[in-house]
């Protein structure tokens, strides 16, 4: 077990040294392909806290559908042709910036180092939730997700649509209500179209048990969510299917379901349980799947709807 | 060294590498990697604050784990709208860049 430490050490070396390079990089792709290899890293940190669902939801949403967005971004760009290199600010300017960002930094550090001890901790009120409201869920994390704090989960849904609405909203008036662009513009090479055909129904089966175990073990409708959009953009990179109309009904009915139907469960407590958010005691661990279930159906609609982005005419893209 | 302590100066680091390329590097979407990167600094400092809640039998605190999964999804959709309006605006100028100055020059007289 003594070469546990030398690991973290390694870890940590390796965490930052990648994200010096996806800093440092001289061109946008290598700086993007830096930033989803320490996504992944990130994950490994995430473990060794003790914080198995955060390191799924980091490779997933915070390294993969992040890089997906930005490769994607980066190749619209390239494709103005006008990405010029702009004059580098001033040294002088440069060394004031490095003291500014070395003396927040250095102050963060300061601050972890200083931390209250005994920590304050909502662990109890967690455990409560676990046992009690959201009875049967194994799962902590998801007892708070969807009992304890299940306000903010529901609210962050929302934010999710409203950013689906904000990227939709940036098309020109003639685009609108018509398809995103094509998440690329050639042919896709064969063995991408292969690798999708072999990759997307595994994927979905993966995707669905994350969501089903994430009541009693580490996973949910997050991290089972964030796999199966994925999935889907995969598909529409390798050609398999398209990005669907902006104006088509079911997509916004999948957009929307989440929210609702967590609204409509969390109103529905006010009558059956006493209180907004409460679940009557005893089917507490159904009604929360049930809800998680459409959650996973909006967030796999929504992360590829922020991908692809807003909807513009087909002949110039 | 426990390993919650060295992920927080991990974290600490990443926040000031992600405010100096934030504020140096000329391009938005580079710019907006960076601001990414001090968003998982901050989200790990604030792991480190769950594990060292740890309490009721559990060996970290799974509010603030739950919080933190709550805002990678959150800052995903604000990288996506902010690529949303990073492209937009290139579009309709024809230049990459967040420079008012450039801007004008290339809309105005035929400058630089």
């Amino acid at each position: 077990m003594s070469l546990l430490p030398y690991l973290d050490i390694g870890l940590a070396l390796l965490v930052v040294a990648v994200a010096v390079w996806t800093i440092a990089a001289r061109d946008l792709f290598t700086s993007v392909v830096g930033y989803v290899a320490y996504g992944l890293l990130l994950a490994f940190v995430w473990i060794r806290l003790y914080a198995p669902d955060v390191a799924l939801t980091e490779a997933a949403v915070g390294g993969g559908v992040t890089g997906v967005l930005l490769i994607t971004a980066g190749k619209r760009l390239g494709a103005l042709k006008n990405t010029e290199p702009e004059a580098q600010p001033g040294l002088r300017f440069r060394i004031l910036v490095g003291a500014l960002a070395a003396l927040v930094a250095g102050a963060v550090a300061a601050a972890v180092l200083m931390l209250p001890d005994p920590s304050p901790s909502l662990a109890p009120e967690a455990a409560a939730a676990a046992d009690g409201a959201g009875a049967g869920l194994g799962n902590p994390i998801t007892a708070v997700l969807m009992s304890y704090r299940s306000f903010d989960t529901m609210l962050e849904k929302i934010v999710l649509i409203l950013a689906v609405i904000g990227v939709w909203s940036v098309s020109t008036d003639k685009a609108w209500g018509g398809a995103p662009p094509q998440f690329r513009r050639s042919r896709p090479y064969a063995p991408m179209v292969f690798l999708a055909q072999l990759l997307a129904p595994v994927g979905v089966l993966i995707g669905i048990h994350l969501f089903w175990t994430g009541a009693s073990a580490p996973g949910g409708a997050f991290q089972g969510g964030a796999l199966l959009a994925a999935m889907w953009m995969v598909t529409m990179m390798a050609r398999l299917a398209q990005p669907p109309r902006v104006d088509a009904q079911w997509l916004r009915l999948a957009l929307v379901a989440g929210p609702a139907v967590f609204l409509i469960s969390g109103l529905a407590g006010e009558l059956f349980a006493g209180s907004f958010f409460a679940y009557p005691p005893g089917i507490a661990k159904p009604i929360i799947l049930f809800i998680e279930a459409f959650m996973l159906l909006s967030i796999a609609a929504a992360l590829p709807m922020l991908v692809a982005g807003p909807p513009s005419e087909r002949a110039d893209q | 060294m426990t390993p919650s302590v060295l992920a927080g100066l991990v974290g600490a680091a990443l926040v000031g590498l992600g405010l100096h390329g934030l504020i140096l590097h000329p391009h938005p979407l580079r710019k907006l990697l960076a601001f990414n990167l001090i968003g998982s600094g901050v989200f790990l400092v604030f792991g480190i604050v769950a594990r060292r809640g740890a309490a009721a039998g559990f060996r970290f605190d799974p509010v603030p784990q739950a919080m933190v999964i709550t805002g990678i999804v959150v800052a995903f959709a604000a990288s996506a709208l902010a690529v949303a309006l990073i492209l937009r605006l290139s579009a309709e100028t024809g230049r990459v860049t967040l420079d008012p100055e450039a801007w004008k020059s290339s809309n105005g007289e035929d400058a630089k």
